[in-house]
């Protein structure tokens, strides 16, 4: 019998080995798997690459990670979203990559679809195209960017089952759909783990190809913080 | 929540309003909006009452509604700034892949984003005050910049120290070379044309000589040569 669920997220997320690429789900604190951050700080892996839309929030959860020291690059297109990101990154005690918020998404979906980069008119002629291959296509300036894969992806949904199919709540999707095809190992942090067969096949929006374990963890938001 | 939208504009809140209110007023049924942070997150409570237009959030919103109530907000469901939003009847959820498909494919009928600096070449400087900025972040807004059909600009005419925003070349990092198409001040509404920025429209008390002493760049009267 196929059973992806896993009963702590410390356990998930035992065998992330230090230096992995860690694709993490979320807009600001909405679908961001605040119990799996958690989880890598109790595992204890190091020199990670956080890729991730903001730099977290406050003092739980990212913020935390890399306030211990644990995040050796940061991936995102917004991080001016936490004290301790701002610190570290004058400090010059962590790396920056930053990446317009579309074009990450894209990037991901690459990696996830087999696709070996991709061309956008987004940040041509700017600051961000620095470095990067251009070309005019139909007269217009196109950057090429590259697929952006991960070693782990810790995403959050609302709903899954043990085979892993998920489903997501108001604008809790985001990132998460996209990140869980595009990392050797998916993590998904749900609200509850339900009968396999008790979500509508209709309703499944990350179908259970691309999930690797599941774990429960029921809250009413916001979620509980463990500040450093 | 609302309360705290306005809060998040900052000072000047009625000033703001009045902008906001402008460009509420010139945004025609049917179109799909996307509003960046600052003025334009005003934008969507002062459409006139019965006009269908439907706002995009980038994290994967189409057809949002009012604020909530401050009792009852749905913790599971914010916009773009990361506020509390609710749902109209026909609005759709959707992952960043699909937002930004509708975003950079054309889809968007309009963007209207804030500004630190517009020329008159339709140049936008928003996202950071320089190449040796100490935390940048862009967010959307390049994507936003050349994909959707229009951007218009909704921001103060000048900065907080008097200086025009409105100039003949930015000096702050692009966001997107020669984008804007219109930009909406405290001042006046203008157009980026080929000849640089046309007055459309000027602000109640305010003339045309009042607005050119006060921006960076040649201006040019709506409908008279040059």
């Amino acid at each position: 019998m196929i059973n992806k669920q896993v009963a702590r997220a410390a356990e998930a997320l035992a065998d992330v080995r230090d230096g992995s690429t860690i694709l993490v789900g979320g807009f600001g604190q909405i679908g961001h798997p605040m119990a799996l951050i958690d989880g890598l700080i109790e595992q204890g892996a190091r020199d990670l690459v956080i890729v991730c839309n903001n730099a977290g929030v406050g003092t739980s959860g990212l913020p935390r990670l890399m306030k211990l020291g644990r995040v050796a690059k940061i991936i995102c297109s917004y991080p001016r979203t936490a004290a301790v990101f701002t610190e570290l990154y004058a400090a010059g005690k962590l790396e920056l990559e930053i990446t317009p918020q579309g074009t990450l998404a894209e990037r991901i979906r690459a990696a996830g679809a087999g696709i070996g980069g991709f061309y956008t008119r987004t940040s041509a002629g700017t600051l961000l195209a620095a470095g990067k291959e251009t070309r005019e296509i139909d007269g217009v300036a196109y950057v090429f960017e590259k697929p952006l894969k991960g070693d782990v992806a810790i995403i959050e949904a609302w709903e899954g089952d043990r085979w892993g199919n998920l489903t997501y709540r108001g604008s809790g999707q985001n990132f998460n759909p996209v990140m869980a095809t595009a990392a050797a190992l998916t993590v998904a942090q749900v609200q509850r783990v339900v009968e396999l067969g008790a979500i509508d096949p209709e309703d499944v929006v990350t179908p259970s190809i691309f999930v690797d374990r599941v774990v429960e963890i029921p809250y009413e938001p916001p979620y509980p913080a463990i500040s450093y | 929540m609302r309360a705290a939208a306005e809060r998040m504009v900052g000072p000047g809140l009625e000033a703001r309003k009045a902008i906001a209110r402008l460009v509420a007023r010139d945004i025609p049924e049917g179109w799909h909006v996307n509003l960046g942070i600052g003025i334009p997150t005003l934008i969507s409570d002062l459409v006139p009452a019965g006009r269908e237009v439907l706002f995009q959030s980038e994290n994967g919103i189409l057809g949002m509604g009012p604020a909530p109530d401050d009792e009852t907000p749905d913790p599971w469901l914010v916009n773009a700034g990361k506020q509390n939003v609710t749902l109209l009847p026909g609005a759709s959820l959707f992952d960043h892949t699909l937002s930004f498909t509708m975003i950079r494919g054309g889809h968007i009928d309009l963007c209207v984003l804030g500004a630190l600096e517009v020329a008159d070449n339709g140049d936008l400087a928003n996202w950071s005050t320089s190449a040796a900025d100490t935390a940048p972040a862009v967010g959307g807004a390049m994507d936003l910049a050349v994909g959707a059909r229009r951007i218009w600009v909704a921001m103060d005419h000048t900065t907080k120290q008097g200086a025009s925003k409105l100039v003949s070349a930015c000096s702050y990092p692009l966001t997107a070379a020669g984008v804007v198409k219109r930009v909406y001040t405290n001042l006046a509404v203008l157009d980026v044309t080929p000849r640089g920025f046309e007055v459309r429209e000027l602000l109640d008390g305010v003339d045309f000589d009042a607005v050119q002493a006060r921006t960076d760049a040649k201006l040019h009267r709506a409908g008279v040569a040059a």
